[in-house]
Parts: structure tokens; C-alpha cells; sequence
């Protein structure tokens, strides 16, 4: 599995995928081959895939550390890990001064395992930023 | 130090310097070595046992064959006894004397073959974690690697482009407004057409000549006639 072959997939499924989004891919050339994903209608939300050597990682960048409210951080962290269990398929990290929402797949996942995996990610992102609000500012 | 604490302490030291490495990729690629040497030990450590464990099952074998030679010649000796030939019974004695010497020491061999089995195959194990381990480790070395390498590749296509991530809420918002007129639009197309199909029947209704009609020149007509009067 590589970033090209996952870019090919999404593109020829354009409006026949089963998760109803529609997902635009631009890979971003680097050191380390990554897929920008954009989902129709989320363009403000991009994710970002790259292949490692045993795994598929899935990042979005949810907010950084400058949008959390003063004196809110350590609640907000309480809230995140609190819902990471529930969360399906995603879990919290933080790259930097961002925090991320990310999923793994392993290097055997199908090609539907990973359409599916990007289109939780996408909803689990809204979801978090809509539920997370109010320690943001 | 574990290797969490290591990876934590090069990312926390590596985000003032974007890009930067956080193991440099010798050791990195010393570490791999290092694998790759276990794993020849494990591979010699693995034909080693299968050696030790055929010599285990020849000497068994050889075991059972002197055993069984022995209770044969323990039969012949009992017979020649019976004959009352004690001559023949003490030269077949002597042959089961000779058989028992050779079974101490070939069930001494096959003891020492079932332990050092033993010992091979419990330094296959602790190899074979050892390597899973050292491979756990390495991958997330990697994956750490692979992400910084990734979140700089991400940050400068985001500045070459210009566009910059927005604020969380802000993005939400948009998105949540795109949804919004998306969803007004599909309500909208919805109206229409049901619109339209009123609009069809109201025309099968008319050319059935049910429900209102057109007014027609002659019925106009009629009407301004009937006001002349």
C-alpha cells in the first residue's frame, strides 16, 4: 500500500463511495510522501495520510495550542481523554503546538477499510470540535 | 532510558527546530543491524535444535533397540537354562552384560540431547521476544520519525500555498454553513418538485376537462356582451 495507490482509489470512486463524501486527494511531496485529503464540503478540514513502514497513519489537525481558552487546558485535556475510548476508530495526539485526531491502519487494510477509516475521521473531527467548543476560543 | 521517554524527550526537544531528526539516522540504522543479527543468531540458534532434536530421536531409537535386544537375550538365556546348558546361558549372560553398558550410555547421550533441546529451545523463545521487541521499538522510533517528517512536509505546502490552518471553530462554523445551504438546496429542489408534479397533474386534470379551464376568447366575449346589456 502507498500514498498513490490510495489517491487512485479515492479518485475513481468520486460519487459511487459508500460513505456518501466525496474526497478530493492532492499528495504533498516531502521527505516523507503524504496525501492531502480533502472531503467535499470539509475543505477547511483536510486529512493527512502517509505510509510508513508497518502502518497507514490518518492526521487531521484539529486546533492549536494558542485557540484553547486561558485557564481551560487542563479540563479540556480531562475531556479528550475521556472521550478517547468512546471515540470510534480515532484517537487524540498532539504534533507540535496542534492537536490532532489520528487513526492507524495496519499495511494489510483494503481499500474499503481505509475509506471508512477516513470517513470517521472526518466525522470524529467535526464532532470533537463541536463538542470540545467551549474550551476554545 | 525507555524508549518512550526517549522518543517524548526528542519531540519535546525537536518542535523548537522544525524538521530537525529526532534519532539520528545512524543509530537508527545501527539499531537495525543489530536486528538483523539477532535474527542470524535466531536462524543458527533454530538449525542448531533441529540437529540436537535428530540426534534426540536416533539415540531414543537406538535406546529402544538395545532394550528390546536385552529382554531377546534374557529369553535365549532363560531357554538355555531350561536345556540346563549353562555354558551357552553364561555366554548369552555375558552378551546382555555387554547390551547394558552400551544402554547406560546411550540413554546418558540421549539425556544430554533432551537437555540441551531444552536449553535451544527456550534461547529460541527468549530471541524471538527479544527481536519483537526490538522491532516494537524501532517502528515507533520510525513512525515518530515519518511524522515529523510528514508534519514538515504539511507545514510547508501550507505556507508555499499561502493558506493557513483556521481557527477550529471557525473552519466548524464554515463547514457547518456549507452543510446548511447544501441541505436548503437539496429542500429546495424538493419543493420544486413537487411543485412540479402538482403542476402536472393540474394538466391532466385540465385535458380531462376537469377543474378550471382556460378562459377562451369566447367565453370573454360572452362576458363583456352580457355587461352591454
Amino acid at each position: 500500500m502507498n500514498i498513490h495507490k490510495i489517491a487512485d482509489h479515492l479518485n475513481t470512486l468520486a460519487d459511487n463511495s459508500d460513505t456518501g463524501l466525496v474526497f478530493d486527494c492532492q499528495p504533498i511531496s516531502g521527505e516523507v510522501d503524504v496525501l492531502q485529503i480533502s472531503v467535499i464540503g470539509r475543505e477547511e478540514l483536510p486529512i493527512f495520510v502517509s505510509v510508513t513502514d508497518d502502518q497507514i497513519l490518518c492526521i487531521t489537525y484539529l486546533w492549536g495550542e494558542d485557540e484553547v481558552k486561558p485557564g481551560s487546558l487542563a479540563e479540556m485535556h480531562t475531556s479528550m481523554l475521556e472521550m478517547n475510548i468512546p471515540m470510534p476508530l480515532s484517537s487524540f495526539s498532539k504534533i507540535g503546538d496542534k492537536y490532532v485526531i489520528f487513526g492507524a491502519l495496519s499495511m494489510s487494510s483494503s481499500f474499503h477499510d481505509i475509506e471508512h477509516e477516513l470517513a470517521v475521521l472526518s466525522n470524529n473531527a467535526l464532532e470533537v470540535i463541536d463538542d470540545m467548543g467551549e474550551y476554545l476560543v | 532510558m525507555s524508549i518512550f521517554k526517549k522518543i517524548m524527550t526528542a519531540v519535546r526537544g525537536g518542535a523548537t527546530e522544525v524538521g530537525e531528526s529526532i534519532v539520528d539516522a545512524n543509530s537508527t540504522r545501527i539499531f537495525e543491524q543489530e536486528i538483523r543479527d539477532a535474527e542470524n543468531h535466531l536462524t543458527k540458534a533454530k538449525r542448531d535444535l533441529t540437529g540436537v532434536m535428530a540426534q534426540q530421536m536416533s539415540a531414543s531409537r537406538e535406546v529402544d533397540r538395545i532394550k528390546r535386544d536385552i529382554s531377546e537375550h534374557e529369553g535365549f538365556a532363560t531357554q538355555a537354562l531350561e536345556q540346563g546348558n549353562e555354558a551357552l546361558a553364561l555366554e548369552v549372560a555375558e552378551k546382555i552384560a555387554a547390551l547394558e553398558s552400551e544402554l547406560a550410555t546411550n540413554e546418558q547421550s540421549l539425556a544430554s540431547f533432551e537437555s540441551n533441546a531444552t536449553r535451544l529451545k527456550e534461547l529460541v523463545k527468549k530471541s524471538e521476544r527479544q527481536i519483537t521487541e526490538y522491532k516494537r521499538q524501532l517502528s515507533m522510533v520510525k513512525t515518530t520519525e515519518s511524522v515529523q517528517k510528514a508534519t514538515s512536509a504539511i507545514t510547508d505546502n501550507f505556507s508555499s500555498s499561502n493558506s493557513k490552518l483556521l481557527n477550529a471553530k471557525d473552519s466548524l462554523e464554515r463547514i457547518k454553513a456549507k452543510q446548511q445551504k447544501f441541505d436548503d438546496q437539496l429542500k429546495a429542489a424538493e419543493v420544486l418538485e413537487s411543485e412540479d408534479s402538482d403542476n402536472s397533474l393540474e394538466a391532466k386534470l385540465k385535458a380531462a376537462g376537469i377543474g378550471a379551464q382556460d378562459n377562451s376568447a369566447n367565453s370573454v366575449l360572452d362576458r363583456l356582451k352580457a355587461k352591454q346589456k
